[in-house]
């Protein structure tokens, strides 16, 4: 496949069906562990891990695959996979599995990996396939980290806690005065959803906003 | 080539089925059998560290992990009859009892139960006490866990560090709201009030059975049949 296409998989991962904003798959993760940067971010990077890993490996095995019961091997394949990395992260970065272990296993029922392998692995090459995996996942990173973030910083006036269990030697930074109050209520779970709102309709506005630029600047080209 | 019968492609279905189940299988128990050690070992440090949350790795030089009790669930560690036994690890230094290290549970938090871990020294005063895992308001209950507790120089539950009943009666281990010795702050008194009973809970049942704790056999059980 040309580069061209490997941005355009790219740019849909990342904006144009972001999971997260646009398609809105897969909110459970989501909305459940971004109460802060690091967790989120995290398991949204062993989400990467997974979706490029399980689409590259249907994509492999595409041709031996019969259609009638291509789901139950699909789901085979990515529940296998999980367990994979689950293993692996409690074995070797057994740090951060003690605060994503009990949202690993939620990636096999994050409806994102098994729509990507449905829409997309079942019918392209491997390489492709995987980058496409890895870019949803990617969006997914990018949705999270906003998210997490947001929550984190309004909800407690600091950002990046828990980093030191990812990357010993670090720390939380304390963005607002110590005596900053918190705002409860976005840490807790109504408030995923009430930023969550606030990022759709961000992103609806900027997409709105290019729409209109690119028609002004066809109706000045007509003009002159 | 000709249409398939149903019974053929049921067959030929089931047979693709199951040699992918075995390839999968495969991979997750060689994955299996390649991390286990990995995974042992770092359960067992995970344990070692949380005991040295409580009970610095200079106060005792047995093997701590296999110097267990069993403890029966009872009511001053509390824990309910259906519950399951309590881990109790006995620290020694040359030989002669140093600390107990057991955990606890505080049943009256704010949103559920406590888990506590705490190291009682052989000279009957707490060493340290922490939470193990809690469901407290975020930003409100959570200081009752140190690395959530804002206060950074003197967090909460350092208060509890080597005191016993000899500097604080039992009748006044309470939180300063209850008319007790114990700060607690303003608006969040639940959670520190479940910490704070549950702490004299555990130490008055680790004073009370102090010598038959240290004597019983290792690996054995405690309280089965004597409440």
């Amino acid at each position: 496949m040309s580069t061209s296409g490997y941005k355009d998989i790219a740019r849909n991962g990342i904006w144009k069906q972001n999971t997260s904003i646009v398609q809105l798959l897969g909110l459970c993760p989501l909305l459940a562990v971004s109460t802060g940067f690091v967790n989120g971010v995290s398991l949204a990077i062993a989400t990467i891990f997974v979706m490029a890993l399980a689409s590259g490996v249907v994509a492999s095995v595409r041709g031996f695959i019969p259609h009638e019961i291509r789901i139950p091997v699909f789901i085979l394949i990515i529940a296998s996979l999980v367990t994979v990395v689950d293993l692996a992260m409690n074995a070797w970065l057994h740090e951060l599995y003690l605060v994503l272990g009990i949202f690993i296993p939620l990636i096999v029922v994050n409806c994102i990996v098994l729509a990507r392998v449905e829409a997309f692995a079942a019918k392209n090459t491997p390489l492709v396939a995987a980058w496409d995996g890895a870019m949803m996942g990617v969006g997914m990173v990018v949705a999270i980290a906003v998210l997490g973030g947001l929550r984190e910083f309004i909800g407690t006036g600091m950002l990046f806690s828990g980093i030191e269990m990812v990357i010993p030697g670090t720390r939380a930074l304390q963005l607002l005065p110590e005596d900053y109050p918190g705002f409860l209520v976005t840490i807790l779970p109504p408030g995923a959803f009430i930023v969550l709102g606030f990022m759709i309709a961000g992103r609806n506005w900027l997409d709105a906003r290019a729409a209109r630029r690119a028609r002004l600047s066809a109706a000045a080209q007509a003009a002159a | 080539m000709s249409e398939p019968t149903a019974a053929g492609a049921s067959l030929r279905n089931a047979a693709i089925l199951t040699a992918f189940v075995l390839v999968f299988t495969t991979l997750m128990a060689v994955t299996y059998r390649a991390t286990l050690p990995a995974i042992r070992a770092s359960a067992e440090e995970e344990k070692l560290k949380l005991v040295g949350e409580v009970l610095p790795a200079a106060r005792y030089d047995n093997a701590l992990l296999s110097d267990w009790v069993d403890i029966a669930p009872r009511a001053e560690l509390g824990l309910a009859a259906q519950d399951d036994p309590v881990r109790l690890y006995r620290a020694r230094l040359a030989g002669a009892p140093a600390a107990l290290v057991f955990e606890a549970v505080a049943p009256d938090g704010y949103s559920g139960r406590i888990r506590l871990i705490l190291a009682v020294g052989a000279d009957n005063r707490l060493i340290g006490v922490r939470v193990v895992s809690h469901k407290e308001t975020p930003g409100l209950g959570d200081y009752i866990d140190p690395k959530k507790d804002r206060n950074k120089a003197a967090p909460w539950i350092r208060q509890f560090d080597a005191t016993g009943f000899a500097e604080v009666a039992a009748a006044d281990w309470k939180v300063k709201k209850d008319g007790g010795r114990f700060d607690a702050r303003a608006g969040a008194t639940i959670s520190a009030r479940a910490v704070t009973n549950a702490t004299r809970r555990a130490l008055q049942f680790a004073v009370e059975q102090r010598d038959r704790l240290y004597a019983l056999p290792a690996q054995s059980g405690f309280g089965k049949d004597d409440q």
